[in-house]
């Protein structure tokens, strides 16, 4: 069993697909809401945690993006600017999620990206606004 | 007789390459086996360092005359006000400067791009005098083409400075980042057993004239700094445990390294910059001994509540305990993090001690030490006078 984390953006045409359902029902997967956006009558934007076989997970993301949904995995839709980073520590009194930690023995900045929940407080908290999220 | 030593012959054995230097960490772990006497005979200099950002830091610059010559009244470097009530083309640009209009880009990002080699507009005006005809200037400047530029801090190096949490309901944003509310997280600055003035808390070896690294390069301390209070509340190591003693600093901004500078931005607050510092310790006696090996354990600062008007004291914690992940306030556990960069400090301490083991950079002694016992006062307000 695998899991990984995508965002979906739904253009105005396909909000009224029940792809969760179809992803549970036809692909057997354990699907996990962490964010949504809806905007309707123009788009939304959906943070799916996807649980289940591997080629199950693939062939999920295929269905979805033959229903003409973007679907991208979450660390390609983050961006941090790591070659810039001080290593100040602001990132991680805002990050509930743990996906931004602390190293305790080199006090350097771990980013596990698949913990992100996008809650975005992180890209306010960088006193060097190194962190970038496509969400919406 | 207790072995001492004195500067002369520290700096003897550093330029001799016979010296033994030490990071402020790697005194403190040496402590655990050795006595105080015992780590002057071995040790000569340690190491410490700090970055974290400190807004009173700033640069003074002097732009060089046009031909005509204008007298700049008011002077803009990429938007950003500077200082213009000195000679006609000197002036003072504060980290913490900004256009209202865009807040994010400070006095600070100024310095970061003239230090990068980036080129800055310059515009100033002026009333046009009969030597300084001219009335506005609009140009490109940058490191190269200034004559002075110089790194001024007033205020920097915080000996300990308190822990930040948040009892509101809301979200603050401050300069000790963004704290959440309901006691969610606590936020702290220093380096612990790192930081330079809490290896040398009561200031015998750090004075006016200690040469120290800065930005990079090789710069002084040259005052204490604004809001130097060394009447604070200290714990049975002798250290402050609240915001104490502070240094005025200065170096050549144009032998700096941006490496070692970083100007910042908080959400809702303002510009800043991160300032690298580093100051060697000579080991002169088991007294300078005893206080470079503080530990992470012993040093101590207090919890404040920065919900609440007049930020309350809610609690006292040690570094060790900060660094453990999380402290407890109030009963409740709650998540910590830094907001300076211990890893940069340990950069620069490493960094300082290789310049001292090279014979690149010598241990001062002051030229004089800083004043004891003062304190603070407050703003006062009284009726003004509207005749």
């Amino acid at each position: 069993m695998t899991k990984k984390r995508y965002i979906l953006n739904f253009p105005p045409e396909s909000g009224d697909k029940a792809f969760t359902y179809y992803l549970v029902k036809d692909y057997d997967l354990r699907i996990n809401i962490l964010k949504a956006e809806v905007y309707p009558g123009k788009r939304g934007s959906l943070l799916l945690e996807l649980e289940g076989k591997k080629e199950n997970i693939e062939k999920g993301v295929e269905y979805i993006r033959n229903s003409k949904v973007t679907c991208e995995s979450l660390d390609k839709r983050i961006r941090w600017n790591e070659e810039k980073c001080i290593n100040c520590g602001n990132c991680t009194a805002v990050c509930f999620a743990n996906a931004l930690t602390m190293d305790r023995t080199n006090w350097t900045l771990a980013f596990d990206k698949n913990k992100c929940v996008v809650c975005e407080l992180c890209i306010a908290a960088c006193p060097l606004h190194l962190f970038e999220i496509d969400f919406r | 007789m207790p072995k001492t030593k004195t500067y002369k012959e520290i700096n003897r054995k550093l330029k001799s390459g016979d010296a033994v230097v030490l990071t402020a960490e790697e005194v403190s772990e040496l402590a655990k086996k050795l006595s105080p006497e015992e780590i002057v005979e071995k040790v000569d200099v340690v190491t410490t360092a700090t970055f974290g950002a400190m807004c009173s830091s700033g640069a003074i610059i002097n732009f060089g005359h046009a031909d005509p010559p204008i007298r700049m009244e008011k002077i803009r470097l990429n938007g950003v006000p500077c200082y213009e009530g000195w000679a006609a083309v000197d002036s003072y640009i504060g980290a913490a400067a900004c256009n209202p209009d865009n807040p994010s880009y400070g006095g600070a990002h100024v310095i970061q791009d003239l230090l990068e080699g980036k080129d800055v507009v310059l515009e100033a005006w002026g009333k046009g005098t009969d030597d300084y005809p001219r009335k506005h200037i609009k140009t490109k400047i940058n490191i190269n083409t200034v004559n002075e530029f110089t790194l001024f801090n007033p205020r920097n190096a915080y000996q300990n400075y308190n822990v930040a949490v948040n009892t509101a309901k809301r979200i603050l944003h401050t300069y000790m980042g963004t704290l959440l509310p309901n006691l969610r997280n606590a936020t702290y600055s220093t380096s612990g057993e790192l930081s330079p003035l809490i290896n040398d808390p009561e200031m015998k070896t750090i004075g006016i004239g200690t040469r120290i690294f800065l930005g990079g390069a090789q710069g002084f301390v040259v005052w204490p700094g604004t809001q130097f209070h060394t009447s604070r509340p200290k714990n049975e190591y002798g250290v402050p445990v609240t915001n104490a003693a502070t240094l005025a600093v200065i170096g050549n901004l144009k032998e700096m390294s941006p490496e070692y500078l970083q100007a910042a931005y908080y959400e809702k607050y303002g510009t800043s910059m991160f300032i690298g510092v580093g100051i060697p310790i000579p080991v002169l006696n088991a007294d300078i001994a005893k206080r470079v090996s503080i530990n992470n354990s012993q040093i101590e600062s207090h919890v404040v509540d920065f919900g609440i008007v007049g930020e309350p004291k809610v609690g006292q914690v040690t570094f060790e305990q900060l660094q453990s992940g999380s402290i407890t306030v109030n009963g409740k556990k709650i998540r910590t993090a830094p907001v300076a960069s211990l890893a940069k400090a340990r950069k620069i301490a490493g960094e300082l001690k290789e310049w001292l083991l090279n014979g690149e950079f010598e241990v001062s002694k002051p030229v004089q030490l800083f004043p004891t016992n003062t304190s603070l006062k407050s703003l006062k307000e009284t009726e003004v006078d509207n005749d």
